[in-house]
């Protein structure tokens, strides 16, 4: 198979998402979609799969012109698309999910079904329980299920459109394994969108750059075979970076601050939980300091964050905000109190669907019952400015791309809180955004904000912590001296591989 | 067991059956994302214009009697189609709230039903009457429980079943339960979301419509006011919430609330006698009685109670007992769905 795109154009009102895009993708290859936020990655990709029209140009696949009409059209001439919230049915089982959408008829025809899923997933060392709900199963494995799914229905070209993240590093491996696997012995056409270079590199072939909606510039990968050398992946990284953002970006570095006194002190801390066994935990962060929580998701790291924000239930020790304990506070009253929280969920809890930017910065504005709008246009703006949001004040949240969403939710936080409790808070943005926001977090910090954060990147931990909690099953694990701790050290520590040590 | 006793079983099943195939129609309307509120409205609507057309073929003598039922049962779906289908049109082509316009036929179809309903006040028409099935109504306690019925009872339970087996054992049913869900999970699937959304809400309407006629050709024949229906229609609406939109427990949940329907009136009547004493208190609160165990099992149902019994039953039995004790709502309920 080899898909060819001439000329594709698309078009957001003002904003040109696609302009003139021109790329031909070959059998076996493994394309990497790199590019800012924004810059039309997803855009082009939901029109390959038939999910948007394109407003201008072809797609051909082996020389023939393909005019289709939806995703079921896309699918049925072998291209299909898993995106980033896969789109299963959360009160279906697997077995369920993987059989709707299939062959026509009436019966159902389970057993066969099941067999042929069984298989799949054997093939690439998926677990999948089909009787499983999928509103009980793990990213990963919604993925999975998407995956094999839609190799069922004889698709030639698969789409990931930020696989990584939100899945564990076991995850990815086992995920990056399949997508090789299906390249090389089967000849399909991988493209995979992705904000994390380490793992383009890795797996891919070759890489395509967007930039505002232009094709900028497309590069060969060094071969996996080759063994990828630190030196060799460096030097590619910031090959790509400079391709993406036209400029080179020095290498992630922070200042320390001095260390105020406590801000949040954690006292034998006991969260509850259905499924971890959840050990006490101790911590006290001090002004300025920035602690990282590393672990698997699911590993407490959440659970605890959200105790300490007073969101999850406490069963028992102690928590105290400059002195006062609030065990019994609410999260409204440490809002007050300067302690403010950002959750992961970007969509789910930090915005709301169907309100503009503006409206968005009245609600987090100080509580007057009669709202200026002027001035939270004009507050809106200049936000927007200084997050360099792609967007304007008047558009609806759900518009703008993923990584844009992430910067107004930065910059819905208020100015110089006490103490920050942030759920991944460069989930889905490019580099270039990702350090944009951490010199914005920095300045807060020297200026005497506590953060405390939680991310997958392990990177971004090592280099933004003061200290790090690794997180494994429950149990709390402080790292001895961060600036002495490599990445690889980390990655062994989240396994849990800290019971011996 | 007590023959008057079964009886009495036997017509609380009877008595029932308007409730269960109302519950029923919207289990269905609601699985695919429509909530149909104006259910109150259409029963009593249908219920009078089902009646006013087999009344009317009966004066003028044209049909028999059987055709003549069957004709005040056309009527009748027509008229829960319709009022249905104008909710479907609205939501999906207008864009209107769901709730907002079926708030407003329930009321508008209410009270076009007391009006129309004015001239055939107290006056007798055709009766769908009762036969037993052979062989079936032979059978000890069940027989004179379920099969001594008249055919509306018999349909409601082959609907039971049927409404059972498309959702869950035919792709038709995944895609009923996927619209109502997550329409763009169905789309992405092809599914013709909008087109499946008329066509369930249509159905489920007609199903309404059935129910209203079967109060005024069968359980209290005729057009009385206040209406026979009045209030059922929003019972029924509790009942699929009840029943967590499964059309087993829907139908069990009709039957409960008969079946406490009748022990409250029979106490309000008769009095209540505990061990030969006269027990007093204002039995009027006894109309609460069915509400009240209904919130109780919703609690029980919901909490996370099930889901850790649940883990302890064979891993086979598991998922089909969670399809059954489910009790959220189709997740997309009550939304517009558009494409991009
Ligand atoms: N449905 C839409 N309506 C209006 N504007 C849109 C819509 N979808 C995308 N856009 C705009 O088109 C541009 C490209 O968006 P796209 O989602 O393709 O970016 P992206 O490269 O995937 O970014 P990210 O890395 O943040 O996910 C953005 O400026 C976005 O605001
Ligand atoms: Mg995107």
């Amino acid at each position: 198979m080899q898909i060819e795109l001439r000329n594709i154009h698309k078009r957001f009102g003002p904003v040109h998402a696609n302009q003139d895009i021109s790329v031909t993708f070959h059998e076996g290859k493994i394309v990497g979609i790199l590019g800012e936020n924004g810059a039309g990655k997803s855009t082009l990709m939901k029109i390959l799969s038939g999910f948007q029209p394109a407003d201008q140009g072809q797609i051909l696949i082996d020389g023939q012109v393909i005019d289709y009409t939806g995703p079921t059209a896309a699918i049925a001439n072998g291209i299909g698309m898993l995106q980033q919230d896969p789109l299963d049915v959360g009160a279906f089982t697997v077995l369920e999910n993987f059989i709707y959408g299939g062959a026509e008829g009436i019966a159902l025809g389970r057993a066969q079904a099941e067999a042929t899923l069984d298989d799949l997933s054997a093939r690439f060392g998926f677990e999948l329980d089909p009787h499983q709900l999928i509103d009980n199963l793990l990213i990963a494995q919604r993925q999975q299920l998407e995956i094999v799914r839609l190799l069922a229905l004889g698709v030639q070209t698969l789409i990931l459109d930020e696989p990584t993240t939100g899945i564990s590093a076991e995850q990815k491996i086992i995920l990056f394994d399949a997508l090789r696997k299906l390249a090389r012995d089967e000849g399909m056409i991988i493209l995979l969108v992705s904000h994390k270079l380490e793992d383009v590199i890795e797996l891919c072939d070759e890489v395509l750059v967007l930039r505002a909606g232009v094709l900028v510039g497309d590069m060969e990968m060094p071969s996996a075979d080759h063994n990828l050398t630190g030196a060799v992946i460096a030097e590619t990284k910031q090959h790509l970076v400079t391709m993406m953002f036209g400029e080179e970006l020095e290498a992630q570095s922070r200042e320390h601050y001095d260390l105020g006194k406590p801000v949040l002190e954690v006292d034998q801390l006991l969260v509850h939980d259905l499924r971890l066994d959840m050990q006490p935990i101790s911590m006290s962060v001090q002004a300025s300091e920035v602690i990282g929580l590393a672990g698997l998701d699911g590993s407490g790291q959440e659970l605890f964050m959200r105790a300490c924000a007073r969101l999850g239930r406490i069963t028992g020790g102690n928590l105290r905000l400059n002195g006062d304990n609030i065990v019994g506070a609410s999260y409204r009253q440490l809002f007050h109190r300067g302690c403010v929280f950002g959750a992961a969920g970007r969509l789910e809890e930090g915005l709301i669907a169907g309100l503009t930017l503006t409206e968005h910065t009245a609600l987090v504005a100080d509580d007057h019952m009669r709202i200026d709008w002027k001035s939270m246009a004009k507050r809106t703006a200049s936000r927007i400015d200084q997050y360099r949001v792609k967007g304007r004040a008047a558009d609806n949240v759900e518009q703008l791309s993923g990584g844009n969403q992430q910067r107004v939710l930065m910059g819905l936080l208020p100015d110089d809180p006490q103490l920050l409790i942030l759920e991944q808070p460069t989930r889905g943005l490019d580099v270039d955004s990702a350090r944009w926001i951490w010199t914005q977090l920095l300045q807060r910090c020297q200026s005497g904000t506590a953060i405390i954060f939680n991310s997958s990147d392990l990177e971004e931990l090592v280099t933004y912590s003061d200290r790090i909690f690794v997180f494994y099953a429950g149990r709390v694990y402080p790292v001895p001296d961060v600036s002495q701790t490599s990445i690889d050290e980390l990655g062994h520590l989240i396994g849990g591989e800290f019971q011996q040590a | 067991m007590n023959e008057e006793f079964l009886n009495t079983l036997g017509s609380i099943i009877g008595t029932a059956t308007p409730l269960v195939i109302a519950s029923l129609g919207e289990t269905i309307t609601e699985r695919a994302g429509v909530v149909n509120l104006s259910l109150d409205g259409s029963l009593a609507l249908a219920a009078v214009l089902g009646f006013a057309a087999a009344w009317t073929a009966q004066e003028a003598g044209v049909l028999d009697v059987p055709m003549q039922i069957a004709l005040g049962i056309v009527v009748a779906m027509l008229v829960g189609a319709l009022i249905a289908l104008l909710i479907g049109f609205s939501s999906i082509k207008l864009r209107r709230d769901q709730v907002a316009v079926g708030f407003v036929l329930t009321l508008l179809a209410a009270d076009l039903a007391r009006f129309l309903g004015a001239d055939f006040t107290r006056i007798p028409g055709p009766q769908i009457t009762r036969f037993a099935l052979p062989v079936l109504s032979d059978l000890p306690i069940l027989g004179p429980i379920f099969f001594q019925q008249n055919v509306l009872v018999y349909f409601s339970y082959i609907l039971m079943f049927v409404i059972w087996f498309w959702l869950f054992r035919t792709k038709g049913g995944l895609s009923l339960r996927a619209i109502g869900e997550r329409p763009e999970a169905a789309y992405a699937r092809g599914a013709k979301v909008q087109q499946l959304r008329y066509w369930y809400t249509f159905l489920g309407g007609a199903l309404v419509g059935l129910a209203g006629v079967a109060y005024s050709l069968n359980v209290k024949p005729g057009w009385s006011s206040p209406p026979a229906m009045q209030g059922d229609g929003w019972i029924a609406l509790a009942i699929v919430i009840f029943g967590g939109w499964h059309p087993f427990r829907v139908v069990l949940g009709a039957w409960l609330f008969a079946a406490l329907r009748a022990v409250s009136s029979n106490i309000q009547t008769n009095g209540l006698f505990i061990f030969g004493q006269e027990i007093n208190f204002p039995f009027v609160l006894l109309n609460t009685l069915p509400w009240l165990l209904m919130i109780l099992t919703l609690l029980i149902v919901s909490g996370g109670f099930t889901e850790r019994l649940l883990q302890y039953m064979p891993r086979a039995v598991q998922h089909r007992m969670r399809a059954f004790l489910r009790s959220d709502p189709p997740k997309a309920l009550g939304t517009r769905f558009e494409m991009e």
